[in-house]
C-alpha cells in the first residue's frame, strides 16, 4: 500500500503523507513556506493567508491544503513573493506595531517575515486605528495594537489549554480579540505558562516583567531569518 | 434594587434558553429572543446566556458581536434599519434619511431619549424593486417618501403597532395580502416561466420522486443538468451525488435563503408565492440524500414572512408531505425546520451559513472538508439555494427532458431575475436561460441604460459594447440579480456604495478581504476627492487582484470586482477624476492643522 | 569630479538618526570624497544653496512647520530618503494618532498629574500641530526607505554609496532591522 505521497515542489521531488498538509509536507522537505497564523501545535485558521501557494496553477493555502499525489507547486515565485509582502504589510498598516519599543521585537514573527521579506516600508497608507489594551490581570496584558488577529490564542485556548476564555468580536476591520470575561483577562483563568500566552506569535499577549530580557544580538531572529531552521532540514541532494 | 432586577433577568432569560431547550447550537434563536425582548443584549445579558446554555461567554459575545441586528448597546423598542444600497441611493434615499433623523430628532447611531426609536443602517433588505426601504420594528417599509417617514414615525409616537402603520399605508399583491403575511411588500412578478411560476400541484413533484429510487431521482436531477442558482453554478445532482454517497452521521438539507447579494430578491417572491414548491424540494431532496432533517435558513430581513411559511409547512405535515413515511412512502421521514438568521451578507455563504445555524459566527470554514462531507454538526450537508430547490422539484416532476427545453447549452432551465434600478418594470422576471442582456433590458423597460450591474456588487458591471452577452453559466453568471443605471447616474458613486457594502460585510477572518475592502474603499475616497493619479489606478488594480487571489472566500474573491470591472468597462469615470501629476499623496495641509487652528486661535499664512 | 550635494534634516524626529550617519565613522572621510553637504544640521547650514542629488529625512510631520520643510526638501532634493521609522511610518510620536489632539493637549498641559496652573502654549512662533503624525510618505513622494530606530550606520553607508554610485546596495538580513 502506497503511504506516500508525490509532489513536486519548486520541480523538486518530494514526498508526503496522508492527512499532510502542503505546509507540512514542505517542511519535512526542508521547504520554508512563510507563515504568520499556522503553528505546529494547532490545527490550521486559514486567516493570514501568507503560506499562499501555487498548486497546479491556482493559488490556495499550504497551512489548509491537504498535500496529493502529484501536485506541482510553487513556493518562491516573484508573484507569490509579491502577494506575501502585500499581506504582511497589510498587517502592518492595520495595526500600531512601534518595533522600536516592541518587547517582542527580534523575536516577533510578523517583524521577522518582514525582514525576510525584505520589507523597507508598507506600500498601504497607515490606518492608525485605535486599538484597546487589557490590562486587568496582574501577570499578563493583551496589547490589541499589535494584535493580528491570527486566532492562534483562541485555537491553543481551545486545544491546548481546553479553557475558551478567549475569542473574537466584531467582525471585519472592527474584529478583535478578547477574553472572556465582562471583567477583561482578570475575569478568566490565565496564566504565563498557557499555551495561549505562549503562541502569540507578536506582541499582543505579553507576560509582564519579562520585557527585554535577551539582549540585542541574541534574540530568535537578529542574525538567521525566520524560517531557517525548516530550511535546514533539507535532506542533502 | 439591582441585584433584584438581576435576579428577575436571570429567571426570564433561563426561561428564553429553555424554549430553545437550553441547546448552544440554538444560540443565534437565543440571542434573537433576547434581543427582542429587550432591545438589546448587554454584558449581563451575556453573562446569563453562556450560564444557561452552558457555554463559554466569548462565544455569545462573538455571536452578538458578528450580526447587524443584534446590539450590546439598547436600540428603540421600535428599531429603524435603514437599507443603504446602491438603488436605495438612486431612489431618493438620502432625502428619507434626512427625514428620519428630523422625525425621530436623533441621528443615525443613537437611540431616542424615550427609547422608543433608534436609527441604524443596514446592507441590502432585498426590497431593491421597492426602495428606498427599511426594516421598522421588523417589518419591511417600502417605497418610502419623507412624507410617509413623517407619518410612520408620528404613528409609532402614538403608539401604533408597525403591522397597524403597515395596513394604513396598504398591504401588497399575491400572497403579500395572506393573513399570516399582511406586508405592504409587493411582488412586482413581472413573468411567469414554465418552470418555477407555472400551476404546481402539492406533492406531485414528492411523489413522482418515492416513486422511484434515491438513485434513480439524482440521476434525473444529473441528467438535468441543473446548476446552482445562486450564481457559482455547481452542478446540483452532482452535488447530492456527493452528499448521498458521504459516510458517517445523518444527512442534512438546508435551503439557503439568505440572499443578501444586493439587487437580490428572487427567494423573497419564491417564497411568498411558492413556498411548497421550495418546500417540495427540500424533501425531494431529502429522500435522494438520504435526509431526515431539512433547515430552511431565512434570513431575519424576511422575518415578515415567518408565521406564514411555518403554517406552510404544518400544512405540509398534515397533508402527510412531511413527517413519519413521507407521501406515503414507508420508512422515508422527513422534516423541516426554520432557522432564522441575525443579519450578515457573509452567511449566504454555505459554510458561514452552516456555522450559524450551529450558534456560531458566520465565517466561512477552509475546505476541505467540504459541507456535503462534514457540514452541519459534522454530518454530510447539502446547501442548495432555494431556486436550486424549486427548480430540482420540477424536473424530478416532470422529467430532464421536460426541463432542458427552456435553456441552452450548458445552462437549461429558466432563471429568475431580480431587476431593479432605472427601469420601467422593476420586479421578478423568470426568463429561460441564455438571452442577451439587451433583450432582457428591453422586456423590463430600461431606455438607454449606460451600464447594468450583473450578479449584484460581486458581479460583473457592464457597459453598452458588451448588452449583448447572454446570462448564464458560460457567460455572465448571477444569483438573480441585474441592476440597471440610467445614463445620468454617477457610476463612481455606485462603486464606492458598493465598496462600502464589502467593508462592512466583511468577516474580518482573512487579512486580503478584511483590509484589502477598508484599502479599496481609502483609494476611492482619494479619487473622489481630486487627489487621484494613474498611480492610483493601477494600484486598485493590483490590490483588488492580490485580494481576489489571496482571500479565503467567494466574498473577498470577488469584493473588488466592482472597483476591478469597472476599472476594465467604464475607465472613463476615473479618467475624468485622476490629475495628471506622477504622484499626489492627498495630504492637505489645511485639513491637517484645521484643530489646532480651532483651537489656537491662529492660522496658516496662505502659501 | 563634482561631488554630489546631500541635505538632510531630522523632522519629529530625536536626532538618533543623524547620529547613527555619523556612526560610520571613519567612513566619513571617504563619504566626504564623495559628497559635499548641503542644508542639514551636521554644518549648521541652514538654507538651500541650490539643487541637491539626495536629501535624508529623519522624522515624521507632526506640525505644519515639519510639511513645509519635507515640502522644500521634496522641491530642493532629486532623491528623497526616509530615514528611521519616524520619517517611515510616525515612529513614537505617532502614539498618540489614537487619541484627540484636544484631549492629548488637556493631557499634557491641563490635567495631566505634574500640571500646575497649566495652559496650552499658544505662542505664535510655535508651529500649528497637524491633526496627528504623518509618515512622510503620506505628505509628498519619498524614493527610498531606510527601516530602523534608527538605521544602523551600515545600513546608511552601503545605501547611500549604493545611490551616489549607481550600483545596487547589497544589503545583508542583519542590516534590515525595524528597531
Amino acid at each position: 500500500m502506497s503511504d506516500k505521497i508525490k509532489f513536486l515542489m519548486e520541480g523538486k521531488e518530494c514526498t508526503g503523507k496522508p492527512g499532510q498538509s502542503i505546509l507540512q509536507a514542505a517542511d519535512d522537505n526542508g521547504v520554508y513556506i512563510p507563515r504568520l497564523c499556522y503553528h505546529p501545535d494547532l490545527k490550521p485558521g486559514g486567516s493570514c493567508r501568507v503560506c499562499t501557494v501555487n498548486v497546479n496553477g491556482r493559488n490556495m493555502a499550504a497551512c489548509t491544503t491537504p498535500v496529493a499525489d502529484g501536485m506541482v507547486i510553487l513556493n518562491e515565485t516573484e508573484e507569490l513573493r509579491d502577494l506575501r509582502r502585500a499581506l504582511v504589510e497589510m498587517l502592518f498598516i492595520e495595526g500600531n506595531h512601534y518595533c522600536p519599543f516592541c518587547e517582542k521585537s527580534g523575536n516577533c514573527e510578523l517583524q521577522a517575515l518582514a525582514y525576510r521579506l525584505k520589507i523597507m516600508a508598507p506600500r498601504f497608507p497607515y490606518m492608525f486605528p485605535e486599538r484597546k489594551l487589557d490590562a486587568t490581570h496582574p501577570a499578563i496584558f493583551i496589547d490589541g495594537n499589535r494584535c493580528i488577529q491570527c486566532g492562534r490564542c483562541v485555537r491553543a485556548a481551545e486545544e491546548v489549554d481546553h479553557k475558551p476564555i478567549l475569542g473574537f468580536i466584531g467582525r471585519g476591520v472592527a474584529m478583535r480579540i478578547k477574553a472572556g470575561s465582562s471583567k477583561g483577562l482578570a475575569g478568566v483563568e490565565i496564566g504565563p505558562e498557557d499555551a495561549c500566552v505562549k503562541v502569540c506569535p507578536v506582541g499582543s499577549i505579553i507576560v509582564r516583567e519579562t520585557a527585554y530580557r535577551t539582549p540585542i544580538g541574541k534574540r530568535t531572529y537578529d542574525h538567521q531569518p525566520i524560517g531557517s531552521d525548516i530550511e535546514a532540514r533539507a535532506p542533502e541532494s | 434594587m439591582q441585584e433584584i432586577n438581576l435576579k428577575a433577568l436571570q429567571g426570564e432569560i433561563k426561561a428564553i434558553a429553555a424554549t430553545e431547550g437550553n441547546q448552544r447550537t440554538r444560540l443565534i434563536n437565543v440571542v434573537r429572543k433576547v434581543q427582542a425582548a429587550y432591545g438589546q443584549v448587554s454584558d449581563p445579558m451575556i453573562d446569563l446566556i453562556s450560564e444557561a446554555l452552558s457555554m463559554p461567554r466569548i462565544e455569545v459575545e462573538g455571536v452578538v458581536s458578528f450580526y447587524h441586528f443584534l446590539s450590546k448597546r439598547k436600540l428603540g423598542r421600535m428599531p429603524v434599519f435603514l437599507n443603504s444600497s446602491a438603488v436605495a441611493e438612486m431612489m431618493g434615499l438620502k432625502e428619507v434619511a434626512a427625514a428620519f433623523e428630523k422625525a425621530a430628532g436623533i441621528k443615525f447611531g443613537e437611540v431616542t431619549p424615550d427609547e422608543l426609536l433608534s436609527l441604524s443602517w443596514t446592507s441590502c433588505i432585498g426590497m431593491s424593486d421597492q426602495e428606498p426601504a427599511a426594516l421598522i420594528g421588523g417589518l419591511p417599509f417600502v417605497r418610502l417618501t419623507p412624507e410617509k417617514v413623517f407619518s410612520i414615525i408620528e404613528g409609532l409616537r402614538s403608539g401604533k403597532s408597525p403591522q397597524e402603520l403597515v395596513e394604513k399605508l396598504g398591504v401588497g399583491d399575491g400572497n403579500n395580502a395572506h393573513p399570516l403575511v399582511r406586508s405592504m411588500v409587493n411582488n412586482h412578478l413581472q413573468l411567469s416561466g414554465q418552470v418555477l411560476f407555472s400551476s404546481f400541484t402539492n406533492g406531485a413533484a414528492l411523489r413522482k420522486a418515492v416513486s422511484l429510487t434515491p438513485e434513480q431521482v439524482i440521476e434525473e436531477v444529473k441528467r438535468s443538468r441543473l446548476r446552482g442558482r445562486g450564481g457559482a453554478g455547481f452542478p446540483t445532482g452532482m452535488k447530492w451525488d456527493f452528499c448521498r454517497k458521504a459516510q458517517g452521521g445523518e444527512h442534512y438539507v438546508f435551503c439557503n435563503a439568505d440572499e443578501g447579494e444586493p439587487g437580490t430578491f428572487t427567494d423573497r417572491v419564491l417564497l411568498t408565492e411558492k413556498p411548497e414548491l421550495v418546500f417540495e424540494g427540500m424533501t425531494v431532496a431529502g429522500y435522494a440524500i438520504d435526509a431526515e432533517h431539512g433547515i430552511l435558513y431565512l434570513r431575519q430581513e424576511y422575518q415578515y414572512l415567518l408565521a406564514y411559511l411555518e403554517d406552510v409547512l404544518e400544512k405540509r405535515r398534515t397533508a402527510g408531505l412531511l413527517g413519519k413515511n413521507c407521501a406515503g412512502k414507508a420508512g422515508f421521514n422527513f422534516d423541516i425546520r426554520i432557522q432564522m438568521g441575525a443579519g450578515a451578507y457573509i452567511c449566504g455563504e454555505e459554510s458561514a451559513l452552516i456555522n450559524s445555524t450551529e450558534g456560531r459566527r458566520g465565517d466561512p470554514r477552509d475546505r476541505p472538508p467540504f459541507p456535503v462531507q462534514s457540514g452541519y454538526l459534522g454530518n454530510p450537508t447539502l446547501v442548495n439555494n432555494v431556486e436550486t430547490l424549486a427548480a430540482a422539484a420540477r424536473v424530478v416532476e416532470n422529467g430532464a427532458e421536460w426541463y432542458i427545453v427552456f435553456g441552452s447549452g450548458q445552462s437549461t432551465g429558466t432563471k429568475l431575475l431580480s431587476v431593479s434600478g432605472d427601469c420601467r418594470r422593476p420586479g421578478v422576471y423568470e426568463l429561460p436561460m441564455g438571452l442577451p442582456v439587451r433583450m432582457i433590458l428591453a422586456v423590463v423597460g430600461a431606455e438607454n441604460p449606460q451600464a447594468v450591474q450583473v450578479g449584484g456588487p460581486s458581479g460583473t458591471f457592464i457597459a453598452e459594447k458588451d448588452f449583448d452577452r447572454k446570462i448564464c453559466y458560460d457567460d455572465l453568471s448571477t444569483g438573480g440579480a441585474l441592476i440597471v443605471f440610467g445614463a445620468d447616474r454617477d457610476i463612481m458613486s455606485i462603486v464606492y456604495n458598493f465598496a462600502c457594502f464589502f467593508e462592512s460585510e466583511s468577516c474580518g477572518w482573512c487579512v486580503p478581504c478584511r483590509v484589502g475592502t477598508r484599502l479599496l474603499k481609502a483609494k476611492l475616497e482619494k479619487i473622489n476627492q481630486g487627489n487621484g493619479t494613474l498611480r492610483d489606478l493601477a494600484e486598485m488594480e493590483q490590490w483588488g487582484k492580490i485580494m481576489k487571489s489571496t482571500s479565503r472566500c467567494g466574498l473577498g474573491q470577488t469584493a473588488a470586482n466592482p472597483e476591478l470591472t469597472t476599472l476594465a468597462n467604464f475607465r472613463s469615470i476615473y479618467q475624468h477624476r485622476i490629475k495628471e501629476d506622477e504622484y499626489l499623496t492627498g495630504f492637505d495641509l489645511k485639513t491637517a492643522v484645521a484643530e489646532a487652528c480651532e483651537a489656537t486661535g491662529r492660522y496658516l499664512q496662505d502659501e | 569630479m563634482v561631488k554630489a550635494k546631500i541635505a538632510t534634516t531630522s523632522l519629529a524626529g530625536c536626532f538618533g538618526c543623524h547620529m547613527s550617519i555619523l556612526d560610520i565613522d571613519e567612513r566619513i572621510l571617504k563619504l566626504a570624497e564623495l559628497v559635499e553637504f548641503d542644508k542639514s544640521p551636521i554644518n549648521d547650514i541652514k538654507r538651500f544653496s541650490g539643487q541637491c542629488d539626495v536629501g535624508l529625512i529623519e522624522g515624521g510631520c507632526c506640525n505644519h512647520e515639519n510639511v513645509e520643510v519635507l515640502r522644500a526638501f521634496r522641491k530642493r532634493c532629486n532623491i528623497l530618503v526616509s530615514v528611521g521609522e519616524c520619517a517611515l511610518m510616525g515612529g513614537l510620536p505617532a502614539l498618540r494618532n489614537g487619541i484627540p489632539m484636544t484631549e492629548c493637549l488637556k493631557e499634557a498641559y491641563l490635567d495631566g498629574p505634574s500640571v500646575v496652573d497649566g495652559s496650552i502654549p499658544n505662542d505664535p512662533e510655535l508651529p500649528l500641530i497637524l491633526d496627528k503624525v504623518y509618515p512622510c510618505h503620506e505628505v509628498v513622494k519619498i524614493d527610498y526607505f531606510l527601516p530602523g530606530c534608527p538605521p544602523s550606520a551600515d545600513l546608511i553607508w552601503e545605501s547611500l554609496v549604493g545611490l551616489l554610485t549607481g550600483r545596487e546596495a547589497d544589503l545583508p538580513y542583519e542590516l534590515i532591522k525595524y528597531d
